[in-house]
C-alpha cells in the first residue's frame, strides 16, 4: 500500500480525521464518567481514587502519549483539510442560504474544533499541569482507604472543587468547552463512521441520533460539574 | 386559476466577458413577468430585452429544459437551482418569486469549474472524472437473456437510483467544500451494486478518487447539503459506499 498517496487523497485524510476523532471520543466518555465522580461523593473520596489510579497505573501511563498524538493528528489534519477545502473555491458567493440544507455544527467544525483547543490549554494548564508538575497549594495530601488499606494520595478533588467554586472565569470556560465539545460531537460522531465507510441509508437515521445524544450527553455531563460547585457551595 | 402576474422584480446577474476578464455584478429591472412562467423563460424575457436595448444578453446553460440533461445551472437566491428541492432550474417556476424582489444569479462556483462567459461554467471536470472509470470495460458478453442474471430488488432499486444523476454539478455548487463526492459516489455505486459493475468496483473507485483530488475538488465533510440540493435526490449513502470501496482498494493495494 502506498501510504504517502493514502494520507495525501482526500478520503484518506478523513480517514485518519474519523479514526483519532472516535479515539478522542472513547477517551471522553472515560474522562468524563471519572469526572464525575466529583458531583457523586462530597467527600472527595470516590474522585481522588479515581484520579490516583489513572496517575499510577502504567497502562494509563502508556496512553498519555498516545492520546497526545490523537490529538495532534487530529487538530494538524483538520488544518490541511479545512486549507485545502477553503482553496477549492477561490471565488466565494455573493448570496448563500446554507442553514436551509445542513446543520451549523456541521458547517463550523473547525472553528468549534479550533476553541475546543484554546479551551484545551486553558484545562491543562488549570489542572493536568498543576497535578502533574508544577504543583498548587490546593494539593494538599489526603488519606483514602483503598481495599480496607489506607493509602496517602494527593486531593485532586481539593483542586477542582475549590477552583470550580471561587473562580467564576474557569467555571464558565468549563461549561463552554462542554457545550462546544458536544456540539463538535452532534455532527463529528455519525460523520466518522460516514467516512469510514460504515453507514446506509438505515443506520445513518440511527448513527444521527446516537451523535446528537452522546453530544447532548457530554455538553450536559461537562457543564453540571462547574454549575454544582456554583450553585452548591 | 389565472397566473398572478409580476408587476416588476429585479434580477442581479454576475456578469463576466470571459474567464481571463474580472467579473461584477448588475441588476436589471424585469416587467410583467407570469408566475406561470419558469426561471428560465423570465431570462429569456430579459435577454429578449438586452438584445432589444442593444446590449449583451445573458449567457447561461440550459437545453432539454425538462429536468433531464443537467445542462441548467445557476445558483439562485443562495441555492443551487433555486429555492426549491428536487428540481433543476428549468423546472424552477416564477410562482416561487414575490412582487418587487430582487433575485440574485451567480454561476456554480468552484475552483474546477471555472467561468467561461456570465453564468455559464465549465464542467469538463466531471467528464475527466467519468474517463478515470466510470465504465465498464471488461467483456460481458451479448445481451443476457430477460432475468438470466438474478439481480435483488433492492441492489437493483439503488443502482437505478444512483443512475438518476445527471451530472449538473449542483452538488459540488452547494457543498462549502466545492466537494464532488456525491457525484462521484453515484457514478461508482450505479455500477457497483450490479455483477457486470463489480468486477472493476474497487480499481474504479480509486482511480476516480484520484481524478477527483487532482481536478482541485474539495473534501467531503459530511454537512449533507448536497443530498439536499440535488436535483434527483441522490442520497449521501452512496457517499458512504464510495469510502468503503476506495479505503478497500487502498488497503488492497
Ligand atoms: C482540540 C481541537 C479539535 C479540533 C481543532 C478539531 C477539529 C475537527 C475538524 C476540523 C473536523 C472535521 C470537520 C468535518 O468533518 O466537518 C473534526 C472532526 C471530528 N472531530 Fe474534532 N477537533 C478537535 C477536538 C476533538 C475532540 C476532543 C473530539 C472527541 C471527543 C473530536 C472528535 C471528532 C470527530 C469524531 C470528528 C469526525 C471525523 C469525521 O468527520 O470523519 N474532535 N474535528
Ligand atoms: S449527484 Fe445530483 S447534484 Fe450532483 S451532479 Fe448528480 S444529479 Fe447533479
Ligand atoms: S435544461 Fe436540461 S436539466 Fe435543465
Amino acid at each position: 500500500m502506498s501510504k504517502g498517496s493514502f494520507l495525501s487523497a482526500s478520503i484518506g485524510r478523513k480517514f485518519l480525521m474519523s479514526i483519532t476523532g472516535l479515539f478522542l471520543v472513547t477517551f471522553i466518555i472515560v474522562h468524563l464518567t471519572l469526572n464525575l465522580f466529583l458531583i457523586f461523593d462530597d467527600s472527595g473520596d470516590l474522585f481522588n481514587l479515581a484520579a490516583h489510579f489513572m496517575a499510577t497505573n502504567p497502562l494509563i501511563k502508556i496512553m498519555e502519549p498516545v492520546l497526545a498524538i490523537g490529538f495532534g493528528v487530529h487538530i494538524l489534519w483538520s488544518i490541511i483539510i479545512t486549507v485545502q477545502n477553503m482553496r477549492a473555491r477561490p471565488v466565494g458567493y455573493n448570496k448563500t442560504s446554507q442553514s436551509v440544507n445542513s446543520t451549523w455544527a456541521s458547517r463550523n467544525m473547525f472553528i468549534l474544533g479550533g476553541l475546543i483547543f484554546v479551551f484545551l490549554g486553558i484545562h491543562l494548564y488549570a489542572f493536568w499541569w498543576k497535578m502533574k508538575f508544577a504543583g498548587d497549594p490546593l494539593l494538599t495530601h489526603t488519606t483514602v482507604m483503598q481495599g480496607g488499606v489506607p493509602v496517602e494520595m494527593e486531593n485532586a478533588y481539593n483542586l477542582v472543587a475549590t477552583m470550580f467554586k471561587q473562580s467564576l472565569f474557569y467555571s464558565i470556560t468549563h461549561i463552554l468547552g462542554g457545550v462546544l465539545l458536544g456540539l463538535h460531537i452532534t455532527h463529528g460522531f455519525w460523520s466518522a463512521f460516514q467516512t469510514i465507510g460504515l453507514n446506509n441509508h438505515l443506520w445513518r437515521k440511527r448513527l444521527f441520533v446516537l451523535a446528537n445524544i452522546i453530544g447532548w450527553i457530554f455538553a450536559i455531563g461537562f457543564s453540571i460539574i462547574p454549575l454544582y460547585f456554583m450553585i452548591k457551595f | 386559476m389565472a397566473d398572478i402576474t409580476l408587476k416588476k422584480i429585479y434580477v442581479k446577474v454576475w456578469r463576466q466577458n470571459s474567464a481571463k476578464e474580472k467579473g461584477r455584478f448588475e441588476t436589471y429591472e424585469v416587467e410583467n413577468i407570469s408566475q406561470g412562467s419558469s426561471f428560465l423563460e423570465m431570462l429569456d424575457i430579459l435577454n429578449d430585452k438586452l438584445i432589444r436595448e442593444g446590449k449583451d444578453p445573458i449567457a447561461f446553460d440550459h437545453d432539454c429544459r425538462e429536468g433531464i440533461c443537467g445542462m441548467c445551472s445557476l445558483y439562485i437566491n443562495g441555492r443551487a437551482h433555486g429555492p426549491d428541492r428536487d428540481i433543476t432550474t428549468c423546472q424552477l417556476h416564477m410562482r416561487k418569486f414575490n412582487e418587487g424582489e430582487t433575485i440574485t444569479i451567480e454561476p456554480w462556483r468552484a475552483g474546477a469549474f471555472p467561468v467561461i462567459k456570465d453564468l455559464i461554467v465549465d464542467r469538463t471536470a466531471f467528464e475527466k472524472i467519468q474517463q478515470a472509470g466510470g465504465f465498464v470495460s471488461v467483456n460481458t458478453g451479448g445481451i443476457p437473456d430477460g432475468n438470466a442474471i438474478p439481480i435483488g430488488y433492492d441492489d437493483a432499486e439503488e443502482a437505478m437510483d444512483a443512475a438518476s444523476c445527471i451530472g449538473c454539478g449542483a452538488c459540488v455548487a452547494t457543498c462549502k467544500n466545492s466537494s464532488a463526492m456525491l457525484f462521484v459516489a453515484a457514478k461508482v455505486s450505479q455500477l457497483a451494486k450490479l455483477p457486470q459493475g463489480k468486477v472493476e468496483a474497487k480499481r474504479r473507485a480509486r482511480n476516480m478518487v484520484t481524478k477527483m483530488d487532482e481536478l482541485g475538488f474539495g473534501g467531503c465533510t459530511n454537512t449533507g447539503a448536497c443530498e439536499l440540493e440535488c436535483p434527483k435526490g441522490i442520497s449521501i449513502s452512496h457517499i458512504a459506499r464510495l469510502n468503503r470501496e476506495y479505503l478497500v482498494a487502498k488497503l488492497a493495494e
